[in-house]
């Protein structure tokens, strides 16, 4: 009990530190990430760092999707592949921009998604996890059969790097790095500003109980489609910068690993905040990196903590709950303010 | 002083199966009045409130709220209209704050799209500024406001059932549907929830209640509708129903021993 309150004491002035100064910190975080590329130009560690805010933006779309509304994927590599081809696709074959591209592979992607959710309309937890299963697994095998569009097997070679007025964005010239910087930045300001508003909060009711959910009139059938949707297209937009970063996809690039991986981001990092995801993100895709030298016996080493895990910290590494005051905006708080003066 | 009838339920059927759940109960409920449904456990009270929330749909009857006909219409229809309720055993949004479940209540009333919240243009931040103000004023007025912050797991189980109630009274619902509400609180808790749901109807609520609890149902009840086996039994003021013999037939079998 003590050592709760100690505990809770604790985190009570981390939080109050960390809030206080978030600007400060996050201009910081900013600038470390600027000058990054400049002091580290090793090509392999930024192709980790790139790949690493590939995976938090991948994370980003599931955790919409899983730790806001509760309804649990085990196939977003389906989005993710639905991204990468859309785009390759139309970058390798129809000389489209990038960027139009990757436009084109969310749209897709959020279409597929609409219609991937009607089921979680009608069934919910483990079921609606084996439903996304199987439409991982169906992705996967159209790519592979699919011949014509996806040349099946061999996938698509030598995807061009993306280029913007003229100018090539690649690992070497750390266009590609900015550009993942900037998606990352641009991804974790939507999924902010749509979490801290009424319809995060539809999602998050929808996640506790629906019934009394629904009660409170909110329209859960729309806002599981909207969660299906907005987590969909953040992924897919993470598999077309994939697919430029790697410069070839083929079917097994989007395999039930990948799916995994995402889930593993997710709940290792917090289900449900968002600065568990760039956390989580680093922790997994860094590890298989930094512990080659245990050659295979890292994915023994990999497996351990994800159980350690789940037995000691369920909510995950940063899911912890803000023992903050909830932040009301400056005009609510004067008025408030206004009104205790008037009670006393 | 004329009251207007505001609810008024005739002749409702549902069966689940080979089962008659209800059978031709009828209610009526006037603005600014306290009524409660009492009956033995698998009565059927709850399914009354299934159906009036549009959980279950009914096979025979009607409903009319206010001068329109609500029946089988679907949950969130009943919660524009007007009627909103609480759950026989909790349900708050418990890894939420207090305010946000006050919030979470008002969904209907904060009014911006999707488009909104992500570029939070100014329709967006006089909403959320309202409805954020009016949920501070709710809770200071039913005394919760001292735990605005807190999650809604926890509150101790008396300020549980209270929030619940807030967050019905956040969706602008004037009829306010209560399933046992004093269930699992001692007599000091459930004194202090009587004096709680007076307070509503002062602030202008109308509240249908299912209760247990006796000393809170013979004291501030306006009318009872008892029922038994899903049939209507009795009903009344508590004092005809407190020696009503069927009623007393009902709950202690056999012949009064009055």
């Amino acid at each position: 009990m003590n050592k709760d309150a100690k505990e809770g004491n604790l985190m009570y002035k981390f939080q109050k530190i960390t809030y206080t100064y978030r600007i400060y910190l996050l201009l910081i975080t900013l600038i470390l990430f600027v000058i990054l590329p400049f002091v580290f130009s090793n090509q392999y560690f930024l192709t980790i760092i790139i790949k690493i805010g590939v995976y938090v933006c991948l994370a980003m779309g599931l955790n919409i999707l899983t730790g806001y509304t509760g309804l649990v994927s085990l196939g977003h590599a389906g989005f993710v592949a639905i991204g990468a081809y859309a785009s390759s696709i139309l970058v390798v074959r129809h000389g489209f921009n990038f960027f139009a591209a990757s436009l084109v592979g969310m749209i897709v992607a959020g279409v597929i998604g609409m219609i991937l959710g009607l089921p979680s309309l009608r069934v919910s937890g483990t079921y609606l996890s084996i439903i996304t299963l199987g439409f991982g697994e169906i992705i996967k095998m159209t790519a592979m059969n699919f011949t014509a569009l996806t040349n099946g097997t061999l996938g698509i070679k030598n995807i061009p790097k993306p280029g913007i007025f003229g100018f090539t964005l690649n690992v070497t010239n750390y266009g590609l790095y900015y550009m993942m910087l900037i998606t990352v930045i641009l991804i974790s300001l939507f999924c902010y500003l749509l979490v801290k508003s009424k319809t995060g909060r539809a999602l998050q009711a929808i996640k506790t109980d629906e019934l009394a959910a629904t009660m409170m009139g909110i329209n859960i059938n729309y806002y599981k489609i909207i969660a299906f949707v907005v987590s969909a297209m953040i992924c897919a937009f993470g598999g077309s910068l994939y697919s430029v970063l790697i410069g070839y996809i083929d079917p097994n690039t989007f395999n039930f690993d990948v799916s995994t991986l995402i889930l593993s981001i997710v709940i290792l990092g917090g289900m449900g905040t968002l600065r568990g995801m760039f956390v989580g993100a680093i922790i997994l895709i860094a590890f298989p990196e930094v512990s080659r030298f245990l050659m295979e016996y890292r994915f023994v080493l990999y497996g351990i903590i994800l159980v350690l895990m789940m037995r000691f910290r369920p909510q995950g590494i940063l899911g912890y709950k803000s023992v903050l005051p909830y932040a009301l905006s400056k005009s609510v708080k004067e008025r408030v303010d206004k009104l205790e003066g008037n009670v006393l | 002083m004329k009251k207007e009838v505001m609810l008024k339920i005739e002749g409702i059927k549902k069966s689940f199966g080979g089962i008659l759940a209800l059978d031709g109960v009828s209610l009526e409920l006037n603005e600014g009045e306290i009524v409660s449904i009492i009956g033995p456990n698998g009565a059927g009270k709850t399914t009354v409130f299934n159906i009036l929330t549009g959980v279950y749909t009914l096979d025979e009857g009607s409903i009319i709220f206010k001068g329109e006909e609500i029946q089988n219409k679907a949950p969130i229809h009943i919660v524009k209209a007007g009627i909103s309720r609480t759950f026989q055993n909790i349900r708050l949004f418990n890894d939420l704050r207090v305010i946000e479940n006050v919030l979470i209540g008002a969904h209907l009333n904060t009014k911006y799209g999707f488009f909104s919240a992500i570029f939070r243009n100014g329709k967006f931040k006089e909403e959320e500024d309202r409805e954020a103000l009016r949920a501070i004023e709710l809770l200071k007025a039913i005394g919760l406001d001292h735990r605005r912050d807190e999650y809604a797991s926890n509150l101790p189980y008396g300020e549980q059932r209270k929030l619940e109630i807030a967050r019905c009274l956040a969706t602008g619902a004037k009829l306010i549907l209560l399933d046992e509400p004093a269930a699992g609180m001692n007599p000091k808790e459930s004194a202090e929830l009587m004096e709680f749901i007076k307070k509503i109807r002062t602030m202008g609520y109308t509240v249908l209640m299912i209760e247990h609890d006796m000393s809170v149902v013979m004291n501030i009840s306006d009318k009872i509708y008892v029922i038994d086996h899903g049939k209507p039994i009795a009903n009344g003021l508590p004092e005809e129903i407190a020696v009503n013999e069927d009623v007393i037939k009902a709950y202690l079998g056999g012949v009064a021993n009055a």
